[in-house]
């Protein structure tokens, strides 16, 4: 370990891995990660849809448990909506369910090819900032405190981040901002096909239980409950009585425990000499953070690599990533939200109507079909909206009753 | 001040992410609470296992 780096990432998830790796074809680059293993114990339910994975690292059977060709949601009355591969006219699969143990250590590996120093059981106790800018990272490495300096840091330290407080950024979690999670891997778990499932109601409030097949009768079978919903029962003991309902037969080989953000944007996820990256940007909604801390952290090791190159790392140059964030997924979050937090108190009988009146959704619809099922969805909840852009046109005549012209999209 | 059953903790970090004093530290399977917790019962609430409770000083 040197005493100064370009570029120091704390945290080898997905997010600071890329971010490393990316970084490191320039800088010089430390990844730290304050766990004995890089991508254990796992804190995920593992599914991922290719497109989001692809652009990063090449698929490979070594760390993929099995393949996904569609996604199942299922209402409380069991009005279920299926999207498939097939149906989407896509060739290949939509997506994978990960062994994030093997995954993780691979873009760890990767990070580490590209040049990048990776570093575990190496702990972030603290920054150092001087002047208001981050200018390193005070570590604990095996019980000894060092102090190691560098133009940017890189928090991808998770949900539990503490990186961005260090630096200034709140990042404190509200309870109606955070889903508290339970899952077992399963085995004995009779699945044939190569389905996601997702499962909505009081038997997950404020989220959803899901069950992803991990092939060879292995399933990743768990829920969530948004924290601001939970009294005494625990989301452990939802998750024991959404198996002992419906996966009776199913025995655990594994327990996991985890949390996810599901906030409004931060207000800046940027401080001089600072970006963080994924789930410690909040940079998730309900659940699948892997694919928006991929991207983050992508965008994070370009925009630190130019930083070290201009020699300036204020937020001036560091607003970069926040700027292209918000081309990708960035603007979608803040709409994601308004979706969840609607979501999130719809009652049993809601849900059951609101999957009814998608039920009837076909490919590919005429104008005409497309504005009679906006009229049946509003009808059977007015609340939704606030779901069809302000301007559309869509609005305009599902709010009145006017027949609009006759074309198809 | 909260005090954590290290037989139910599934060491996820939830209690970290909410603590509005940052007085939680998650390393490894071992959870540590210092002294500047207020036990507003924050974390208590997100648990998904209830692993950790209020303990009045003595």
């Amino acid at each position: 370990m040197n005493d100064e780096y370009d570029v120091i990432v704390v945290g080898a998830g997905p997010g600071g891995s890329i971010a490393a790796r990316t970084a490191a074809e320039e800088c010089d680059v430390l990844l730290i990660e304050k766990r004995q293993e890089i991508g254990s114990p796992v804190r995920c339910a593992e599914f991922i849809e290719e497109r989001s994975l692809s652009p990063y690292i090449q698929p490979d059977k070594k760390w993929i448990a099995a393949k996904i060709n569609g996604v199942r949601f299922i209402s409380p009355d069991g009005t279920t909506l299926t999207v498939s591969a097939e149906a989407l006219g896509m060739k290949g699969v939509l997506g994978y369910v990960l062994e994030r143990k093997i995954f993780d250590r691979e873009l760890a590996k990767d990070a580490a090819r590209a040049g990048a120093h990776v570093m575990v059981r190496t702990r972030a106790t603290g920054l150092i900032v001087e002047n208001g800018t981050v200018k390193g990272v005070k570590i604990n490495r095996l019980g000894e405190d060092f102090e190691v300096r560098s133009k940017v840091v890189i928090g991808a330290d998770g949900v539990e981040s503490k990186v961005g407080r260090w630096g200034g950024i709140n990042t404190t979690l509200k309870l109606k901002d955070i889903g508290s999670c339970a899952q077992y891997l399963m085995t004995n778990i009779d699945v044939t096909e190569d389905f996601c499932n997702f499962y909505f109601g009081s038997l997950a409030p404020g989220v959803y239980a899901w069950m992803f097949p991990k092939g060879d009768k292995k399933a990743n079978i768990g829920l969530g409950v948004l924290a601001s919903k939970l009294s005494r029962k625990r989301p452990v003991d939802y998750l024991n009585e959404f198996i002992s309902k419906n996966f009776p037969d199913g025995q655990p080989v594994e327990l996991v425990m985890g949390a996810f953000p599901s906030s409004d944007e931060l207000k800046s996820s940027i401080g001089h000499g600072l970006m963080l990256v994924g789930d410690a940007a909040h940079h998730n909604m309900l659940g699948g953070g892997v694919m928006n801390a991929l991207e983050g952290g992508k965008i994070a090791g370009d925009v630190a690599s130019k930083s070290v190159r201009q020699d300036d790392s204020s937020r001036n140059v560091l607003k970069e990533y926040e700027t292209r964030l918000h081309r990708s997924y960035g603007k979608n979050l803040k709409h994601a939200y308004k979706i969840r937090e609607f979501l999130s108190d719809l009652s049993e009988d809601e849900w059951n109507k609101l999957f009814q009146a998608f039920k009837e959704i076909k490919p590919h619809l005429s104008v005409i079909e497309v504005i009679r099922l906006t009229r049946r969805l509003l009808m059977a909840n007015p609340k939704l909206v606030f779901l069809i852009p302000h301007s559309s046109f869509l609005r305009e005549f599902a709010l009145s009753e006017r027949e609009p012209p006759q074309s198809n999209f | 001040m909260v005090v954590v059953n290290i037989e139910k903790c599934g060491h996820c970090g939830a209690c970290v992410a909410v603590c509005p004093t940052n007085s939680i530290e998650l390393i490894e399977s071992c959870l540590r609470v210092d002294d500047t917790c207020t036990s507003c019962a924050t974390c208590i609430t997100v648990c998904p296992v209830g692993a950790l409770t209020a303990q009045r000083s003595p």
